[in-house]
């Protein structure tokens, strides 16, 4: 039993940190909000006053926007995709009695922790450089012209690279899921016959229903918010400009913070919806 | 009775699983290759494997022209203190919610959590402007706060889940014994939280390390840390892939050790223990 002392040191206990977290939220979210409806243009006479809803409108109706909406979904989908896809396949091989399955697990797992400017510039260079990238050197071997990554196929490199990065963190997470899959189960429908597809689908599947759901929200959140990929490889160009990386130009290249802070709400309702699913998932678990 | 595998069977896993394992770890095992050769062997065609003369000139090239040790004291001090810092704020709230819950102990736990959703570029110029306002633009202290409050949220998070596995029983029975709070703090607990505590430090110190937004918005010449470093490759000068490699490698190879260490850390940390 928790005392009347010992409740009043746990709440001095807790404040700061709920105090602080409050202000890095609120501080920040309420001058983007202020300055979303302004017209505000620091490098061309400041603060030009309020405009309504102008900058909402006119985010939406720039040209930049829908392709940058459709090279975010893109990226999201296509990494999503094959991260999940990959991630299961790798989870069940990885899961399977072999030698030295510890250091294929470290292999596996090595590309999360690469900072994401190294793994885009290495790609960038060393892979898809259309005179001395690898990608190039084995495309002449072959007798064919070698293609330039970046510039011709622009998103699905940028997607290339991302799922490289992303990939061992789906691998782990439904990893350690299927690893608490009673394998009698397994076992027992082998013996009745069942084939090894009908396994897979009616008893490791659902089993990893929501490992796999954490794994897409918990992508979905960091991946809406790529941008070390995007800044040293295209910056943007040849259809990658994302959601974030265009909300990015607009604040800090073309100094129109009024039109930036509206596309950063934008930004930051999307994240929120996508937040609640995450946040009741992971709520539910704390009841237990 | 687990099923006998067949030798036959686990031949063809092993064989799959390591070329996969190398296929995958092909791009870090090509950039530590690479940083060992001349330049002109880094973009030999047809590329050359292992037989070449294997070169340190690169690293001492590298360490010489770019203050590469600067980079690195950077990144340490940024990556250390934010996290640091942030144990010292999230310890003793991940300790009072764990240990004396409140019926708002989970709206708690989850709006911070909300915090950690919220997309930095939403927010990238108030931060911006109030790092001017401060004279923080370009410094590590700067950063340093920026990225404790960026991770404080995982911070609270892993602790919690961690605090939360030590059976409520053993402080009954310390305090059934006469041990005062300072006693049950010091001698009870503590030597129990210390693993979850290491293993928290050791994820934030990773994704400190390899934080890529704010570091290349932040900073400029001073303060900048590994991630901006290596970013400044970006814009080509000729031959420089062994050197970039050299860099490269330099850059990622503490984390990478760290991170082999911190495994099964990870799954919990980034799940917010959804995962264990």
């Amino acid at each position: 039993m928790a005392t009347k002392a010992s409740r009043a040191a746990a709440r001095l206990m807790l404040a700061p940190a709920v105090i602080l977290l409050l202000g890095w939220m609120l501080v920040p979210l309420t001058m983007t909000v202020i300055f979303s409806f302004k017209r505000y243009l620091p490098m061309r006479g400041g603060d030009l006053g309020w405009v309504g809803f102008e900058n909402y409108v006119r985010f939406v109706n720039s040209s930049a926007f829908w392709p940058s909406v459709q090279a975010t979904l893109m990226i999201v989908g296509g990494v999503l995709l094959i991260t999940v896809v990959l991630g299961v396949a790798l989870a069940i091989l990885l899961d399977q009695p072999m030698w030295g399955q510890g250091i294929v697990r470290i292999l596996v797992i090595a590309p999360f922790f690469v900072m994401p400017t190294v793994s885009a510039l290495v790609w960038k260079n060393m892979f898809m450089d259309p005179v001395n990238g690898l990608f190039a050197h084995l495309w002449r071997f072959f007798g064919a012209t070698p293609v330039s990554w970046l510039s011709e196929a622009s998103m699905p490199s940028i997607i290339l690279i991302v799922s490289w990065q992303w990939l061992p963190f789906a691998t782990l997470i439904l990893l350690t899921a299927i690893q608490s899959l009673d394998s009698e189960q397994l076992e027992a429908a082998e013996m009745d016959g069942a084939p090894p597809l009908s396994r897979f689908f009616f008893i490791t599947l659902p089993h990893l229903a929501r490992a796999i759901t954490i794994v897409v929200l918990i992508q979905t959140i960091f991946l809406l918010a790529i941008f070390a990929e995007i800044f040293v490889t295209t910056q943007g160009a040849f259809g990658t400009r994302t959601l974030t990386y265009l909300i990015f130009q607009r604040v800090l290249e073309s100094q129109n913070v009024g039109l930036g802070s509206a596309g950063g709400v934008y930004a930051i309702i999307l994240a929120n919806i996508l937040a609640l699913f995450l946040m009741r998932i992971v709520g539910k678990n704390l009841d237990r | 009775m687990a099923r006998a595998v067949t030798t036959q069977r686990k031949i063809i896993n092993t064989t799959v699983a390591w070329m996969v394992g190398l296929l995958i770890f092909f791009p870090i095992l090509w950039t530590i290759l690479t940083s060992f050769k001349t330049e002109a062997t880094a973009i030999a065609d047809p590329p050359v494997w292992f037989f070449f003369d294997w070169t340190l000139d690169n690293y001492r090239v590298v360490q010489a022209r770019s203050d590469y040790s600067r980079f690195l004291w950077n990144s340490i001090i940024i990556a250390g203190g934010s996290t640091f810092l942030g144990m010292l704020i999230a310890i003793p709230a991940a300790w009072s919610m764990a240990f004396v819950p409140s019926k708002r102990t989970k709206d708690i736990l989850l709006w911070m959590l909300s915090t950690k959703m919220l997309p930095a570029v939403g927010v990238l110029y108030p931060i911006y402007l109030i790092f001017i306002k401060f004279g923080l633009l370009d410094t590590r202290i700067g950063l340093t706060i920026v990225l404790m409050f960026i991770n404080l949220p995982i911070m609270v998070w892993m602790l919690y889940t961690y605090f939360k596995e030590i059976p409520g029983e053993i402080l009954e029975a310390s305090r059934m014994d006469g041990a005062g709070l300072r006693e049950e703090i010091l001698y009870v607990l503590t030597p129990m939280a210390i693993p979850g505590i290491a293993s928290t430090v050791l994820l934030n110190v990773i994704l400190a390390w390899n934080e890529a937004f704010w570091t290349l918005n932040l900073t400029a010449a001073k303060a900048a840390p590994l991630t901006a470093f290596i970013a400044s490759y970006s814009s080509p000068e000729g031959l420089f892939y062994a050197k970039l490699s050299a860099a490269s490698t330099m850059a990622i190879a503490p984390i990478l050790i760290l991170g082999w260490f911190s495994q099964k850390q990870l799954v919990r940390g980034l799940t917010f223990g959804a995962v264990k």
